[in-house]
């Protein structure tokens, strides 16, 4: 007799399993196709940056967040709605830097490392770094240039994941003619 | 050696699978899926090659999909016949990807060889709209891709192909052994 798993049926949701495979479809693809590791993290970080700039708007009509006031708001704004609403999971925000312009996002478990070994020689790929990329272009969309990277990763044989969030500067000029 | 110990204790083989009800946010899902679209384009020059490439990414969810799926609710048990094969992918595979089974099976009048699975709105298209120079690309290749995988990991060969017919339709085509051993194993 086969057992059946049941899911929600959700049709706002998607199988994390489908998900988690399908970006593993991908990075296997980009090894593939670069041979060389670091043009992969940029490719992915790429990605995600294009994926972020349209992700913001749908994180901005779900979510009815107004506008943070200061980058502690935002980080609490990214970790317990953002990761939330898209990734299910919500990261610690710790080790904020002494002028308060830096942080990172603590991930007890990643949904995209599901079923993932890094294999031997693979050790600079950064797996994740497609959330960099995302968080990139999602704040570049609310004028906040930042840069991302990551810290810690248990792919790696890390304790946790940490991923750094540096507030570069306030982006005045890309807001479009009649807003505002 | 201490090291060593605690990096195997927490190899990935020694967790306990999961049960597949997690799920993560459409939208992500959708992002994530025309990122890799517009990432195959970029590599490629014609539509056939576009689909190729998705196919070759599906395969790579199939594998991994049937190990899980049959480690999960068969309890290692394999499938042998044809037509229990098929409806393993319409119900479980379907429904463990997608949440519900694949709207149709047929099989085809004048070849039986080939089978078609049939769904009117695939999620994987749901967001989706297709160029007009290009009218023939059906991203749902990479969900032929899958299905291939998981047929030919199951030991029955077959070809996977989308089609624009009542909706997506995934027409599956067996190799010649594949029903010369169905015969068989109906046979007894």
């Amino acid at each position: 007799m086969s057992r059946q798993t049941v899911r929600s049926g959700d049709p706002r949701k998607v199988s994390a399993e489908l998900f988690t495979l399908t970006y593993g479809a991908l990075v296997s693809q980009l090894v593939k196709d670069y041979e060389n590791v670091d043009e992969v993290n940029k490719q992915l970080d790429k990605l995600g940056y294009n994926m972020g700039i349209r992700l913001i708007e749908d994180f901005l009509a779900r979510s009815n967040v107004g506008r943070c006031h200061d980058l502690r708001e935002t980080a609490d704004v990214i970790a317990k709605v953002g990761f939330k609403m898209f990734l299910g999971i919500v990261p610690t925000v710790s080790n904020w830097s002494p002028s308060g312009d830096e942080f990172s996002l603590l991930l007890d478990n990643n949904p995209l490392t599901d079923f993932v070994e890094l294999p031997e020689g693979q050790s600079n790929l950064e797996y994740s770094s497609i959330l960099c990329g995302v968080l990139r272009g999602a704040l570049e969309m609310v004028q906040m240039e930042v840069n991302v990277w990551f810290v810690q990763d248990q792919l790696k044989g890390d304790n946790t994941t940490e991923i750094r969030v540096k507030f570069i500067r306030r982006l005045e000029d890309a807001v479009p003619v009649g807003e505002d | 050696m201490a090291s060593i110990l605690q990096r195997q204790k927490s190899s990935i083989l020694d967790r306990p699978l999961s049960k597949g009800k997690a799920e993560v946010n459409l939208s992500t899902f959708a992002l994530l899926f025309s990122e890799m679209v517009q990432y195959c384009q970029s590599r490629v020059y014609t539509v056939p090659e576009l689909q190729n490439k998705l196919t070759e990414m599906g395969h790579h969810v199939g594998v991994r999909m049937l190990d899980i799926l049959f480690l999960r609710e068969r309890t290692f048990k394999r499938e042998v016949k044809l037509l229990n094969m098929l409806l393993f992918i319409k119900t479980n595979l379907w429904k463990t990807l997608f949440g519900k089974e694949a709207d149709k099976l047929e099989h085809a009048n004048d070849d039986e060889r080939t089978y078609y699975i049939i769904e009117k709105e695939p999620l994987l298209n749901k967001f989706i709209s297709v160029p007009k120079d290009k009218s023939s690309l059906n991203c749902a290749s990479f969900m032929a891709g899958i299905i291939e995988a998981v047929l030919n990991g199951c030991n029955f060969p077959a070809k996977v192909t989308t089609h624009w017919h009542k909706g997506t339709t995934f027409m599956i085509k067996f190799d010649e052994s594949v029903i010369a051993r169905d015969k068989t194993v109906d046979g007894r």
